[in-house]
């Protein structure tokens, strides 16, 4: 009986803040658009009863998703951007977390408390203040001009540009904690051992710190890429009207059009595309925590 | 001491040309002195080992050679070289870590091939000679798995199978029996005094324990604070122990305090505690008259007797304080009238039941004047 509660409250958890909402969203996806409060119908009626309420349901706005252009191809950039953050992430987070391990014990807690700091500012304030710093007129271009690296300031604000910019910003320590927990976990005297067997120190890197911190890289990764391919805040603010993603068409979707039962659909795509590296997360850690028993 | 000339003794041979030669070594780190100013030579197809007690800097000494640590002060040669400035990963030396150190992402093969690969040998080459290794260290059947998947004991045997892959001049091997039960320990050390003969690799290996250095070392260098004490072989080492630190560092032994009177040629008397008729000890160094001495006697040197043997050099009375009973051997603790007490061992020839002496029993302790050593320190 204790065991069955023990599992029942995960899963209790999970229907309460995941499968409930999800199963809400869906319904609005499968209904259709009417001017009226909430924007759509069928609602729920008990008088009608079950038949009437699903024989209004269809795959309408599902088809189409797949008729406008616009959707898929928000799909695929938001893919294509948050991939790109995400090597962009890993080529600058690791050598942080590479230089985090290796820095004196006495350092550490301090570096660790850097990284973290900026979680107690508000995001929305910190993309602000990028764009601040990205205009025009912002602290980058003018110390640029100061310095006469550039005659005319840059354009950076409301391009890609910026969104990586603040992708990589914001989600930076979601790949530097995985791999620096690898790291710091790695025994000292493995690359010592593979320097004796004959590697030079980069070679070592290669071939012994690389595949330890694979899994930590992995986790770091999906942390960045799932949350990045629904991003909204930052294209909406940092990224310019070229810029695609689908969780700006969601947004537009829902407040602009106020259409919901199509937004809904929007979201429900976007959900099952996220299962897919969700899952592989999932098993990653699952494999780490096997191997390291 | 005379060694016969088929022995293997470099160490005597003025014209042999040391391995490994230690000249004026010091390591400091920061203001703490590990190594302090030691020489030391060792000779190719050694196995030397380093004993001492914990944080004496055995473990720097092999760091040093293996090219993590380089010494504050002076130098030290492989073959005539100096080591210092080449890096690990150019020198002909492996190390066996404490740690083991196994690659956890690689197979057992895979970390058996590791150095082999980093050579760029051929393929086939490589395979020959893992697969040699792994005979050698009877792990074939163990080749797939990952270091996770074995037991301490094959670990050890992958870690010793990576290290001697390579065929490397020199070995080093830092407490390499640390995790292995005793059985599994003696086993191993005949394992690796096998391979040391059919590879001809210098070894050099550091141990806790006195009793596996004297099994399969052929010299043994003792330690304490960065110093070497002795360097001797592991028969010399406990016969002829330099001075008490030695002398109570390996094995059992009973050191007696006096002072010493000539008596003839290296002949000494001993005086030890007034009333009691002094002791008589040889020595080959001199000792002034009124020096303090210390008898360092083994305590199977000592025999026991009801009655006082006759025509014995030394002879003592006491009676029997305590019976250690270790199977092959019995250590009787015998207190004198004094209040001293001398150990005196006997191999246990007849049943336990048919033992001549019990506690509280009065006893006689003699041994020959040949027997003890005479330490000076
Ligand atoms: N990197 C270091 N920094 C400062 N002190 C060190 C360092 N490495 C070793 N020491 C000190 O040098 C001394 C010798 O250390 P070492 O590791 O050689 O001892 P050891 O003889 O191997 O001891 P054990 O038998 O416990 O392994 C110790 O007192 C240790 O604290
Ligand atoms: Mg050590």
């Amino acid at each position: 009986m204790r065991k069955f509660a023990l599992i029942a409250i995960p899963y209790l958890w999970l229907l309460a803040l995941f499968l409930v909402p999800f199963l809400i969203v869906l319904k609005i996806s499968l209904s259709d658009i009417a001017l009226a409060i909430p924007p759509y119908v069928p609602k729920w009626d008990w008088a009608t009863g079950f038949r009437a309420f699903f024989s209004q349901l269809d795959f309408e706005n599902f088809i189409f998703l797949t008729e406008d252009d616009l959707y898929w191809k928000a799909y695929l950039s938001s893919f294509q951007i948050a991939a790109i953050s995400t090597i962009f992430t890993l080529l600058i987070g690791y050598p942080i977390a590479y230089g985090m391990a290796r820095a004196p014990g006495e350092w550490r807690p301090t570096l660790m408390m850097l990284i973290i700091l900026p979680f107690w500012t508000s995001f929305l304030i910190r993309v602000y203040a990028w764009m601040g710093i990205l205009s025009q007129e912002g602290l980058l271009n003018q110390f640029l001009l100061w310095t006469g690296i550039i005659a005319t300031p840059l354009t950076i604000l409301n391009t890609n540009t910026a969104v990586y910019i603040g992708i990589v910003y914001t989600y930076l320590p979601f790949m530097i904690l995985p791999i620096y927990a690898a790291l710091d976990r790695m025994d000292g005297s493995l690359i010592e051992a593979a320097e004796d067997l004959g590697c030079s120190r980069l070679m070592a890197f290669w071939l012994v710190t690389i595949p330890l911190s694979k899994n930590g890289i992995i986790a770091g990764s999906f942390l960045v890429f799932i949350p990045a391919l629904g991003e909204f805040v930052i294209p909406s603010l940092l990224g310019g009207s070229g810029t695609l993603m689908i969780g700006k068409v969601l947004w537009e979707e829902f407040f602009s059009n106020r259409d919901w039962p199509v937004a809904s659909a929007v979201a429900v795509i976007l959900l099952l595309l996220l299962i897919i590296p969700i899952v592989l997360f999932q098993r990653n850690q699952q494999k780490q925590a096997e191997a390291e028993q | 001491m005379d060694v016969p000339e088929t022995e293997f003794a470099p160490w005597n041979d003025a014209g042999q040309k040391p391995l490994i030669r230690f000249r004026n070594v010091t390591k400091r780190f920061g203001e703490f002195v590990a190594i302090d100013d030691l020489s030391l030579d060792i000779y190719e197809q050694e196995f030397f080992a380093l004993l001492g007690p914990s944080g004496c800097g055995k473990t720097t000494m092999m760091r040093m050679l293996a090219g993590f640590e380089s010494p504050s002060e002076g130098e030290i040669e492989l073959a005539g070289q100096n080591i210092v400035p080449v890096p690990p990963n150019k020198r002909a030396v492996n190390m066996m870590f404490q740690s083991y150190a196994l690659f956890p992402h690689l197979s057992v093969w895979d970390n058996i091939a590791f150095g082999l690969r980093r050579d760029r040998l051929p393929k086939e080459q490589i395979k020959a000679r893992v697969e040699e290794m792994l005979k050698l260290t009877r792990l074939e059947r163990f080749a797939t798995r990952k270091p996770h998947q074995i037991s301490g004991g094959q670990r050890q045997r992958v870690a010793l199978a990576r290290s001697l892959a390579k065929a490397p001049k020199l070995l080093l091997l830092d407490e390499p029996m640390g995790a292995l039960d005793k059985k599994l320990r003696q086993e191993t050390q005949f394992e690796l005094m096998d391979i040391q003969e059919t590879t001809g690799t210098t070894f050099v290996i550091v141990t806790h324990d006195q009793e596996e250095a004297m099994t399969v070392a052929s010299r043994v260098a003792v330690m304490d604070e960065g110093r070497l004490i002795q360097v001797s072989t592991p028969a010399d080492l406990y016969e002829w122990p330099d001075n008490v630190y030695v002398a109570d560092f390996i094995g059992d032994v009973n050191l007696i305090e006096g002072r010493t009177t000539a008596s003839g040629d290296e002949r000494y008397r001993i005086n030890w505690i007034d009333g009691q008729p002094p002791l008589n000890g040889v020595s080959n160094t001199v000792f002034s008259d009124g020096q303090t001495c210390h008898l360092a006697i083994r305590p199977e040197k000592i025999a026991i007797s009801t009655d006082k043997p006759k025509g014995a050099d030394n002879a003592v009375q006491g009676k029997v304080l305590d019976i250690a009973y270790l199977g092959n051997l019995s250590t009787y603790h015998v207190e004198l009238a004094s209040g001293t007490v001398i150990k005196a061992q006997t191999s246990n020839t007849r049943r336990i039941s048919r033992r001549s002496f019990t506690w509280e029993d009065p006893v006689w302790l003699s041994w020959t004047a040949t027997a003890g050593v005479m330490l000076a320190q």
